[in-house]
């Protein structure tokens, strides 16, 4: 079994109406050993950009911290936040810096820009970057996920309504994977608020 | 003059034969099927990368206990192929006649097929012997089979739990060749789970009621713990009278059963402390 899958994660981003979704699963596992059920993947870098780390759990907090203390840096430097185009520079700039010896973390990076244009975008453990115009997943659940996302997405939606998008494809996907699940948690963000909300899944 | 020593040929093992235009499956009805052995040069080998390939049902959890008032047999419903769920709904505790359950651990195929063909043969038991066959002799049926296959791929964990003459019985019988008789047996990936909560809740006088609510507890928690584990917690018990269906709750809804959901403050704590330490 892979180190990618040792601890298990199902994550997925979503385009919206001026605004986006960001969700994940809540489980920590040591393989098929379910260790907690309120585990953090997602983490807000400022209040318009948010960044989501599936892969392995050490690797999730290491990089989050790392990218957290690049971010302050930026911002003592700049006296402004980083435009998520130039975060998800970043991010992949860091992942490559360790090419043959990687991070064991595919992160998604989702925001809104200074005139509140959504931007998703996701990388592979070693940097490549991919943006995206409709939705974005990866961790052990990424396959039934595309699959979710594949058949019930659609663009445009009001916050309300992504939100429901979203919660629906990731709980339908963790029920096809072992090591995902036990519960999900999704950020809507629109350019005046941010709305969390922590779903019920199956928990087995 | 020449000795017949064919009978001492094991009828498990024929290889086909080149000259047979075609093989007429006439064996005696009861008997330990033979299969045909592929006619590969690396048999060891072979069969060593067949079984990776025929273990579909890789978790699981079963468990089966004595008690008072007879046997309890509580299994899982989930078959996995590595991370995949590939099924919710399988059942797992096999019906081999009114008297007696065997439950799947390991092999899908492995297990339904010699099962099934346990019952055949406690069947005949039956009409020859005018009488039931006892759970040890059952038991003994089943794992003498396994044992002539021993080390050919075969992959089974199961547990025969039943009522005969002498009261309640319950073996572990497994592919290896083992065959154990016991009180409390629990089989899968996730039976380490399950026995720490059947062997803290079990006592020897419990109700029908209660030994139901145990085995049914146990299977939730193993389910929960164990990502190969999962779907509907179903039990049964055996008593006098055969076997009976008790329950069969979905897990998913069983879990907000035994714990209602409230706001968590642990989880209001790590966004707070989040954005404290970020401020």
């Amino acid at each position: 079994m892979s180190i990618t899958s040792y601890n298990g994660s199902a994550l997925v981003a979503m385009l919206g109406k001026n605004c986006f979704a960001i969700a994940s699963d809540r489980r920590l596992g040591v393989n098929f050993q379910t260790i907690a059920t309120d585990y953090q993947r997602i983490f807000e870098i400022h209040e318009k950009l948010y960044i989501g780390l599936s892969g392995l759990g050490t690797d999730v907090q290491t990089l989050y911290q790392r990218l957290k203390f690049r971010h302050k840096l930026y911002q003592l430097r700049e006296e402004r936040n980083m435009r998520p185009e130039t975060f998800a520079s970043l991010v992949s700039a860091m992942l490559y810096e360790k090419r043959f010896g990687p991070y064991f973390c595919e992160p998604i990076i989702a925001g809104l820009s200074e005139d509140n244009v959504p931007f998703i975008c996701t990388t592979d453990l070693i940097g490549a970057k991919q943006y995206s115009s409709d939705f974005v997943v990866s961790g052990t659940a990424s396959e039934s996920l595309y699959g979710a996302c594949e058949s019930m997405y659609k663009p445009d939606l009001e916050p309300d309504d992504l939100f429901e998008v979203i919660a629906q494809a990731l709980i339908s996907s963790v029920d096809r994977d072992c090591i995902s699940g036990w519960g999900g948690i999704v950020h809507i963000v629109t350019p005046d608020q941010v709305i969390t909300k922590t779903l019920r899944g199956r928990m087995d | 003059m020449r000795l017949d020593f064919s009978g001492l040929d094991p009828v498990t093992l024929h290889r086909p034969k080149a000259d047979a235009g075609f093989d007429l499956p006439c064996q005696p009805i009861g008997s330990a099927p033979s299969f045909d052995l592929p006619a590969v040069a690396d048999l060891d080998g072979f069969e060593k990368a067949a079984v990776d390939m025929v273990k579909p049902l890789h978790g699981t959890t079963t468990l089966a206990f004595v008690f008072k008032e007879g046997v309890i047999v509580a299994a899982d419903s989930r078959a996995s192929m590595g991370n995949y769920i590939s099924s919710q709904n399988v059942k797992k505790i096999l019906e081999i006649n009114p008297y007696l359950l065997g439950t799947m651990a390991g092999g899908a195929a492995d297990c339904q097929f010699w099962q099934r063909n346990l019952g055949t043969r406690c069947r005949l038991h039956e009409l020859g012997n005018k009488r039931r066959i006892s759970v040890t002799g059952a038991s003994k049926l089943l794992a003498n089979t396994l044992y002539s296959y021993r080390g050919m791929g075969l992959s089974m964990g199961t547990m025969i739990a039943g009522w005969d003459e002498t009261g309640p019985g319950l073996y572990y019988v497994d592919s290896e060749g083992g065959r154990v008789k016991g009180r409390r047996f629990s089989v899968g990936s996730g039976s380490t789970y399950a026995y720490g909560v059947l062997d803290t809740g079990f006592h020897w006088d419990m109700t029908i009621d209660e030994a139901v609510e145990l085995a049914r507890r146990s299977i939730y928690h193993a389910t929960f713990r164990d990502g190969a584990s999962g779907g509907v917690a179903s039990v049964y018990y055996v008593g006098p009278n055969g076997w009976k269906k008790m329950s069969g709750d979905d897990v998913g809804e069983l879990h907000y059963k035994y714990y209602p959901v409230s706001d968590s403050p642990a989880e209001k704590e790590i966004v707070m402390k989040e954005a404290s330490s970020a401020s």
